[in-house]
């Protein structure tokens, strides 16, 4: 390896480095090191100066391999391969040495700093060597996008792809789309009918030619890879042919089971038979077999018998569909906290407890009450108390602030006070109105006369016929006991109980809260670890819905530049067989969890194929014929690069 | 079966009946408790605000004893007991504080590594005996007796166990299969004030006050309880509440344990019945009609 020539660039970041780590000594080390023709060190190697720096000294001193000690590799190594290739190396002659995330932020003595910043340096140097040019490949790919969940995070994505040209599959669990917001009465700031600018939107969806609806339907397998998904939609059997239905309702008027309703909070009923609201899309019933008389003992068939058009069909059977996709935007929502949890609240245990979902549907024009708030005795409230932050911002539930609490908690509080003309009492730890017109608005429920008492509402019991609601009035400084006629609870958005399978489905991670885990906090908020799945709206973290629809927006411009390029880019850094040292023995096979290796029983030993494997290593590491390898994570780039961290 | 038995300081002074009644309730249904030779207090109230690790140290002193004896469970009747032992076993057990607990321990010669279980008489008659076999020794079912179930504060903290710490309900369940009528009754954990009645009477007064009020406006006939704390506070202080708040309570407040060994068909005495205030007989009077 005498032709073997390595400059070697050691970064300031700042202050970031610098501060702990005594740059200039360890460029001077690296200068001392074997094969390293020249070393440097340089404020922000990542700059165009910098960069240039690399380049010019490449063309001048014929350099062949290039090592920058500066911050992770996932920050800047794509950067640096472009830079080398612009002056014509490949771009996997290069090792970045991570000084900062690894060493001058973690560690307080600088000296230390510096002894393992030049370990680090000089296993880099090490490594080098042993790298090859390695080239990254393309494959053509589906052009269509898969959207599940159709909340208004999924069908503003959905309506984004669809008004591009491409083609669109939405699937949606429950019968109707919709969502949450479709539960909610008015919207924060504007007071704007939640009904009336969803609804719009859920028919463009339905009349949209590029975007097949799936409801009542979910995913079952997500296989393959970026730009080639193989998915298996399960859609639930409806027991009502869709195409046959004309949505005429005879059916469940007749129909004799009555449960409550989910739509309604459990506050309303509905039948077994049934359209969970007036606006679903699409307006066609849905069979619930748990509760329906015929499928509990064979008898009943009202609604076969009522139907005109004979669409209601009990034999009718769960269907599975596979069908390729190009990318995949995950916008499954979220839930509510249960606030039966927290038995101090009283819920469940009251009569005039109630959740904020169901004072959502209380004050609702289709609500269970036509839109009265009326108590359960049917006399209205002269006093109601709203408490904020039940099961958020605290540690026994969930740590997080549920972000869209308090403004949905502003807007219940003016529906009371006009609707009842009572005294309306939020208990808050803090109001949190971050977002365009939400100060102006919690100044206009002040005004309004809506009273703030800032205090958690600790408990709730019931004294002389009344419910109380005892807090510490921190302007006060006092305990305080309010009587009122009502109680309202503003549960914690939280991740859905099934997050953590959907998670394993689509191979996403998730935050230690439960939610979905975006690729970078900050930079990359809609990406997820799989390539080629985007996240949008509640499943990330609590959202308004300004924000879920700009997420879902976001996630189709996603999903559009993926298919827009046409084909996708496929890493090099793949397992590798050798064949001569393969004995066949089939122990990678099931370790693969991208199920990349099959086995070719002809030549009796292991294959890799290259567009599904991640490069993860599993493989290699379990091969005992060594027949493996990763390429760029070679045995002998890593075990050169161990023996010198352990040298320095 | 048979449980390491540790009765508090309590149990030999203000609440001998609990003691009593415990001892009798278990031996009727064929459990064996096996009281600690050489016992000492759990370090609760005045100790443990002076020296919280010494008063830790003491709890886990008597655990040491039990993990000494090979006894897996102990079983405990005070609230306050409860809760200091259990801590003291997490203390032990915890990398934090283990250090320091075993300086202390060593000073009188003592190990603990906080395997003991530690268990309250309430967990173990619902948990481990089980409805069932309680149901099936009941001889004279309570039936018409209003009962308001009071836990107490300590029985879920400072952590939940085997119940939930805000609105338990498994002495609910235990009191209506011997027959009582339990009353919904939200002050179930509310602090009957502990020793603060001999600190700050009036605050702990009112605490009472409460909690008596509410037994009576749900038309309860008497409030059951499992702390030997609570019962001294709710029932001896009662002459002294309604002086202050111009009321007149006369709330019958008993063991849980007494109530269910009546339910069994055990003897007064045997129960330390004998031992009642005033208020009591009125319960009892209606038991024997």
């Amino acid at each position: 390896m005498s032709d073997i020539k390595v400059g070697v660039y050691v970064c300031h970041c700042g202050t970031n480095i610098a501060d702990r780590v005594y740059v200039s000594g360890v460029a001077e080390f690296a200068g001392s090191l074997p094969n390293v023709v020249v070393a440097r060190d340089n404020q922000y190697m990542c700059s165009d100066p910098g960069q240039e720096m690399i380049k010019k000294d490449i063309k001048e001193m014929n350099l062949n391999r290039i090592v920058v000690a500066a911050c992770s590799p996932r920050m800047h190594e794509p950067t640096f391969r472009k830079c080398l290739e612009s002056a014509g190396l490949n771009g996997y002659q290069f090792e970045m040495a991570n000084i900062r995330e690894h060493c001058s932020w973690v560690t307080e003595d600088a000296e230390e700093a510096t002894e393992k910043a030049k370990a680090l340096v000089a296993a880099a140097v090490a490594r080098v060597p042993y790298h090859e040019a390695l080239y990254e490949r393309f494959t053509d790919m589906c052009s269509r996008t898969l959207v599940v969940g159709g909340g208004i995070a999924g069908i503003e994505a959905a309506l984004k792809v669809a008004a591009s040209g491409n083609q669109v599959v939405l699937v949606e669990k429950e019968p109707s789309i919709g969502g949450n917001m479709a539960r909610w009465d008015k919207t924060f700031p504007t007071m704007d009918c939640a009904a009336c600018i969803l609804a719009p939107k859920m028919v463009a969806v339905s009349q949209n030619d590029n975007i097949t609806l799936h409801t009542y339907s979910e995913i079952e397998k997500v296989e393959g890879f970026v730009g080639n998904f193989k998915v298996t939609i399960r859609k639930k059997a409806r027991s009502v042919e869709m195409d046959k239905c004309t949505g005429c309702c005879l059916c469940y008027g007749k129909c004799p089971v009555k449960v409550p309703s989910e739509f309604e909070a459990g506050l309303g009923t509905r039948k077994a038979i049934y359209i969970p609201f007036p606006q679903a899309v699409p307006n066609k019933p849905v069979i619930d077999r748990a509760t329906c008389t015929y499928f509990k003992n064979g008898k009943c068939g009202v609604c076969r018998k009522t139907c005109p058009t004979g669409a209601v069909n009990y034999e009718q059977e769960d269907e599975l569909l596979v069908e390729e996709f190009g990318a995949i935007i995950v916008a499954t929502g979220w839930q509510t906290f249960d606030p039966a949890l927290g038995s101090q609240w009283g819920y469940g245990r009251y009569d005039n407890v109630y959740s904020a979902i169901q004072l959502e549907r209380l004050v609702n024009a289709s609500g269970p009450t036509k839109g009265k708030v009326v108590m359960k005795d049917g006399r209205s409230p002269k006093s109601i108390a709203v408490l904020h932050c039940i099961g958020s911002r605290d540690k026994n539930y969930h740590e997080y602030c549920s972000r869209l609490c308090c403004m949905s908690s502003l807007k219940l509080a003016l529906l009371l006070k006009e609707k009842t003309k009572g005294e309306v009492y939020n208990f808050y730890i803090d109001i949190r109105s971050a977002g365009k017109g939400y100060e102006e608005f919690y100044n206009r429920v002040m005004e309004e006369g809506v009273h703030f008492i800032k205090g958690k509402g600790a408990e709730v019991i019931e004294k002389n016929g009344k419910l109380v609601v005892r807090a510490e009035d921190v302007f006060l400084g006092k305990y305080r006991e309010v009587p009122v006629d009502m109680v309202i609870l503003s549960t914690a958005c939280e991740a859905r109980s099934d997050a953590a399978r959907v998670a394993q489905v689509f191979g996403i991670q998730r935050s230690r809260d439960g939610f979905f885990l975006e690729a970078h906090p900050k930079l990359e908020p809609l990406r997820t670890a799989t390539e080629g799945i985007y996240i949008a709206g509640c499943c990330q973290g609590p959202k308004d819905i300004p924000d879920s629809v700009a997420q879902g927006a976001g996630a189709a411009a996603e999903a559009l530049s993926l298919i827009a390029a046409g084909k996708v880019k496929i890493s090099p850094v793949v397992a590798v067989v050798d064949a001569n040292k393969c004995a066949g023995c089939k122990i990678c096979l099931p370790l693969c969890a991208y199920k990349a290796i099959s086995f070719d029983s002809i030549s009796k030993v292991a294959a890799v194929n290259e567009a599904l494997c991640k490069g993860c290593g599993t493989c290699a590491a379990s091969c005992a014929s060594k027949a493996l390898n990763i390429k760029h994570f070679t045995d002998e780039q890593i075990l050169a690069q161990i023996k010198e961290v352990l040298a320095v | 079966m048979r449980y390491a038995y540790y009765p508090g300081c309590s149990n030999h002074s203000s609440s001998i009946d609990y003691d009593e009644s415990t001892k009798a309730v278990f031996s009727a249904l064929g459990i064996r408790l096996i009281g600690l030779d050489d016992w000492n207090c759990c370090g609760t109230t005045a100790v443990s605000s002076v020296d919280p690790l010494v008063s830790m140290a003491l709890s886990a002193r008597n655990l040491a004893l039990v993990e000494n004896h090979g006894y897996e469970t102990l079983a405990v009747t005070c609230n306050s007991c409860y809760s200091m032992l259990r801590r003291a076993g997490d203390y032990c057990r915890d990398s934090a504080f283990a250090p320091a607990m075993t300086s202390v321990l060593a000073s009188v010669n003592r190990v603990c590594q906080g395997r003991v279980a530690v268990r309250h008489v309430l967990d173990l008659l619902v948990n481990d005996v089980g409805v069932a076999k309680i149901r099936a020794i009941v001889r004279y079912p309570l039936n018409g007796i209003k009962i308001a179930p009071y836990y107490g504060c300590l029985i879920g903290r400072p952590k939940a166990s085997f119940d939930d710490s805000e609105f338990p309900t498994s002495m609910d369940e235990l009191l209506s299969v011997v027959g009582l009528e339990v009353v919904p009754f939200d002050r179930k954990t509310k602090c009957c004030g502990s020793t603060l009645m001999t600190s700050k009477e009036d605050v702990a007064l009112a605490l009472n006050e409460e909690i008596l009020n509410e037994s009576v406006q749900r038309g309860a006939d008497g409030i059951a309880v499992l702390c030997p704390m609570c019962h001294l506070n709710l029932d001896a202080y009662q002459s002294k509440i309604n002086k202050k708040f111009k009321t007149s309570y006369n709330v019958p407040v008993l063991y849980f344990t007494q109530l269910l060994g009546m339910a069994m068909g055990i003897g007064e005495k045997d129960l330390g019945l004998f031992r009642a205030t005033g208020a009591r007989h009125k319960l009892l009077k209606k038991v024997s009609v």
